[in-house]
């Protein structure tokens, strides 16, 4: 005979068949989005005659960076053969001063739009936040026409002086959202002290920005770096960024496609962002969230 | 049988017994108030009573039902917390209905349910409404009538006024005790306000530590504290003590201390006292002032502050070298530094073991 | 009794001095935002009006670019195409991100792993993402061949080729890229719920998944429109990710309006064609997004000098 135990104390633990099912789904979203990065992973580390074999998720059976090697310094990017590294070098020119330049009139405009009444500048800003929306596209021509004229079309400074432009909504908004928050008795207390526009920037702003200016170089690396159209049309060929010598190398090829190299470059492509995500841990996600407070 | 019971139950939090062996019966219909400081475990002994956290030990019986290990739904218990925690996106009666939705009530029975439960907290103008319209104490009362539409035995609310500014933290309580009185439920209330306490409860459990200190009516709570923690907790101002010792046996019994000594031949003793350290406690307003009546004990003094207050005034000056409040009805009309006369009957004092604190 | 002149004027005058320096430092953005933003923009428009092939032409011919856009097949059917990839784009990548978030908010261990995992993508370019997903779909060596390797020997996958069926790679992998976007947005807004409502939840007995749609769902609402459009703006913007996953190919089965746009102006200087095309683009996000941004972001802040 059975004697019923008596619930008491700590609840006996149940086989949770919910839990169960939480964990399968994340570890099959998991395998959904890591997929395509291993099998680029796996492609560059083997031999083009095993890849025709096709087993595209199989490890290398023999381990091999040959690809990456190509891939850096003798794939074909158009009619050159040079590898994908004078994508590299290019997109870290068109990076430095882009992100410095795009944040430091971000910071700057944002810090006049919020502490300061000016006749218009909410209209500006109006205007610079819905062209945010706009596809480059709507922009794009005259802007290479005006681009040719000043003389700057196809050159270092033109691509920057773009990424600037097209920087400066996100930043603007960025900024000017964050120094809303900043407690307004600050700024007031700077100036009953006497402080001037620049001395109140330097010294009461911009020491309490560190988090914003976080947020900003992650945005501004990640999507200068991702770039394509932008550098396809405005850098000229000697600026070229590594995206869109990535492109060359992979689409427009002639003859059978070297899948090993073109994975080995896609890889390196991806480097830079990839770090800057792993790096950058929380903070990217908070980048995320300010930046969807835009849209 | 008790309509909710708990017995030596201990409640861990991360390794942290919060409470140990307490346990306790309530009485179908009573209206009980768990009252003490912020941590001393009153609202962490009404979530194991709710089921919301696992007990570490004990049981918790609902009738003669043993629902240790039932899920809070299947308790016969409806709740109200402190924010409210109505459904933002639904309006009043959708939140009244919502519950009885999901457990496939028949809709004749929601509708009486939702409109006897609207009659009775006036929330029938507010149906339509979604809670970002309702004030505080609109929104309060849908979180009783929620609790009221599931046609439960036992109610528990969590600190359900203290987000209410006071005028509305007095209507509603009146409330609380109207409802009370209506539907005669058992009730279990938690709150650190002591006004709440005294005014709703039926019994009254004082808390400290995670250890039940006394529980009692308001009645004996108030006049006869079990402890010193109890006696400074209720009573506002706090109540005079007076350290000192107990001197003398039987009949002629007094308490000795720089402000003299008191006789205590009427005082009722728990137990046969022992000499040894004690504190003399009297409630301020059990203070009188000027000249006293026969059998009192006098005391006089200097008066350092008088705080004024409407209807009563509170006087402070000093006894036996140590500050002695006294609050008296009305105004007074002496000022600071004169002395006064005042009197007290010590039987209606309170006396603590002064090591233990536990009343003598 | 009136200010003296000379006082009235020396406030208007600190006052200036103390905006001057601000006005000032707007300038760079006021130059941008009226050559580029405005300028730009009404140049595009202006020269859809005019007959302008390989350069600029400022003529005026009315509607004639218009009609030759709709009549011209390739546009029509990238607005068709961008419309597909709109719908269920934003409604793939609106319910994965929510499912995940919904489940990373159970209190799972390895919570930071999980979200590092499905938020990676976003952080790569349209080029890296297209490319990947070109290789994995590969019709012979790719997903096709994995599954028949595993025993399924009629398993077909070749939608890279397939004309009918090449947008939806295109869906996959946008919404590959995007959903941990989303999922970032919403766990933001899950974690704002309060813990009282659970308790309350559980009190009633009401299931979780059912608190999650009929209570959590609609408290997220702004969240999910700020995600619809982020979402939207990328749809419009649709460009890089074609360029590198099909080449608007098979033929013209993949065409999207922005790249219609880019081939007119640079290849095939049809410049006033381009323009009319990128002006009806401007109209439709201005349609979309326009009202959204104004109840959002444009009414008037504090923290004013």
């Amino acid at each position: 005979m059975t004697v019923a135990t008596v619930p008491q104390g700590a609840r006996p633990k149940t086989f949770d068949k919910g839990r169960l099912l939480v964990y399968a789904v994340l570890l099959i979203a998991s395998a959904f989005f890591l997929t395509p990065l291993w099998v680029m992973l796996m492609t560059s580390f083997k031999t083009m005659a095993e890849i025709r074999q096709g087993q595209i998720l199989a490890w290398p059976q023999h381990f091999t960076v040959d690809a990456w090697f190509k891939a850096w310094s003798s794939a074909c990017t158009g009619l050159t053969c040079d590898g994908i590294r004078v994508g590299f070098w290019n997109s870290i020119r068109i990076l430095v001063p882009s992100v410095i330049l795009s944040i430091a009139l971000g910071g700057l405009t944002g810090y006049a739009m919020t502490f300061y009444r000016v006749r218009g500048a909410n209209l500006l800003f109006a205007i610079l936040l819905i062209g945010a929306f706009i596809p480059y596209q709507v922009f794009i021509y005259p802007m290479v026409r005006l681009f040719s004229i000043i003389g700057i079309y196809d050159s270092l400074t033109g691509i920057v002086v773009v990424h600037i432009v097209f920087g400066l909504s996100l930043m603007t908004l960025l900024f000017r959202n964050y120094f809303s928050s900043l407690p307004i008795e600050l700024f007031n207390a700077a100036r009953v002290d006497g402080a001037g526009f620049l001395t109140i920037l330097r010294h009461v702003v911009l020491p309490m920005s560190a988090p914003i200016i976080i947020v900003a170089t992650i945005l501004q690396v990640t999507g200068i770096w991702n770039d394509f159209i932008l550098g396809l049309t405005f850098a000229g060929r000697d600026n070229r960024p590594m995206t869109v010598l990535l492109n060359n190398i992979v689409n427009s090829q002639q003859g059978e496609a070297a899948y090993d190299v073109d994975m080995a470059a896609t890889i390196l492509t991806a480097i830079v962002p990839l770090a800057v995500y792993f790096a950058s841990g929380r903070w990217f996600v908070r980048g995320v969230a300010a930046g969807a407070v835009k849209g | 049988m008790s309509a909710v019971s708990v017995k030596d139950i201990g409640v861990t939090f991360g390794g942290l017994k919060v409470i140990e062996g307490l346990s306790l019966d309530i009485r179908a219909g009573e209206f009980i108030v768990l009252l003490g400081p912020s941590g001393c475990g009153k609202s962490t002994l009404l979530n194991a009573i709710a089921g919301l956290i696992d007990v570490s030990d004990g049981q918790v019986w609902m009738g003669d039902k043993n629902v240790t290990w039932a899920e809070p739904k299947d308790r016969g218990i409806g709740m109200v917390f402190q924010s409210y925690s109505l459904y933002p996106r639904m309006t009043v009666e959708e939140n009244l209905s919502f519950g009885l939705r999901i457990a496939r009530t028949p809709k004749t029975e929601i509708a009486n349910r939702v409109s006897r439960a609207a009659a009775m907290l006036h929330l029938e103008p507010l149906l339509r409404r979604k809670p970002a319209e309702l004030s505080g104490g609109q929104r309060q009362r849908v979180a009783i009538g929620r609790a009221l539409v599931r046609n439960c035995d036992v109610f528990l609310f969590d600190e359900p006024l203290s987000n209410l500014d006071a005028k509305l933290r007095t209507e509603l309580r009146i409330e609380i005790k109207k409802l009370h009185q209506e539907i005669g439920n058992t009730m279990i209330y938690v709150t650190h306000d002591q006004v709440e306490a005294l005014t709703l409860a039926d019994r009254i459990a004082v808390m400290k530590s995670g250890v039940i200190q006394q529980f009692a009516s308001p009645h004996d709570i108030y006049h006869k504290p079990a402890n010193a923690f109890v006696a400074g907790f209720i009573g506002s101002p706090t109540m005079n003590m007076i350290d000192g010792e107990i001197a003398g046996r039987d009949g002629a019994v007094a308490h000795k201390s720089p402000a003299g000594a008191i006789d205590l031949s009427r005082y009722a003793f728990l137990r046969s006292p022992a000499a040894g350290a004690a504190t003399f406690g009297i409630r301020p307003e059990h203070v009188g002032l000027g000249a006293a009546p026969a059998g009192r004990h006098r005391g006089n003094g200097k008066v350092t502050l008088i705080e004024p207050m409407g209807g009563e005034t509170v006087v402070w000056t000093e006894f036996g070298g140590k500050p002695f409040v006294i609050k008296t009805d009305g105004e007074v009309d002496f000022g600071l530094g004169d002395a006064i006369d005042f009197h007290f009957e010590p039987a209606r004092a309170s006396v603590f073991d002064a090591s233990s604190g536990e009343r003598m | 009794m009136d200010k003296p002149k000379a006082m009235a004027g020396s406030r208007a005058y600190s006052l200036w001095r103390r905006q001057a320096p601000a006005a000032i430092a707007l300038i760079p953005a006021a130059v941008m935002v009226v050559t580029i933003y405005l300028g730009a923009m009404l140049w595009t428009v202006r020269l859809s009006f005019s007959s302008s092939k390989m350069l600029p032409v400022f003529d005026l011919v009315g509607l004639q670019q218009y009609d030759r856009l709709f009549a011209t097949e390739r546009f029509v059917l990238s607005s068709w195409h961008i419309a597909l990839f709109g719908v269920l784009f934003i409604a793939g990548s609106l319910a994965i991100g929510f499912l995940l978030a919904v489940f990373i908010d159970q209190k799972v261990r390895f919570e930071d792993a999980f979200r590092t995992i499905f938020l990676y993508p976003y952080s790569m370019s349209f080029i890296v993402t297209g490319l990947a997903w070109q290789w994995f779909l590969n019709p012979s060596l790719g997903l096709q061949k994995v599954v028949r390797d595993l025993g399924f020997a009629n398993f077909t996958f070749d939608w890279l080729v397939q004309p009918d069926l090449v947008m939806f790679t295109l869906v996959i992998a946008a919404i590959w890229q995007a959903s941990g976007l989303v999922m970032a947005i919403l766990l933001a807004g899950l974690r704002g719920v309060d813990s009282e409502l659970w308790k309350a939840t559980q009190i009633e007995g009401i299931p979780t998944w059912r608190v999650y749609m009929s209570i959590v769902l609609p408290m997220l609402s702004p969240m999910l429109v700020t995600a619809s459009v982020l979402l939207a703006v990328s749809v419009a913007k649709l460009y890089d990710l074609v360029v590198a996953m099909t080449k608007g190919g098979p033929g013209l089965s993949s065409e999207v309006p922005a790249k219609f746009i880019m081939d007119n102006f640079f290849e095939r200087a049809n410049v006033g064609l381009g323009s009319a095309a990128a002006t009806m683009l401007l109209v439709t996000v201005v349609a979309l997004v326009g009202p959204w941004i104004y109840v959002e972001h444009l009414r008037p802040r504090r923290n004013k000098a």
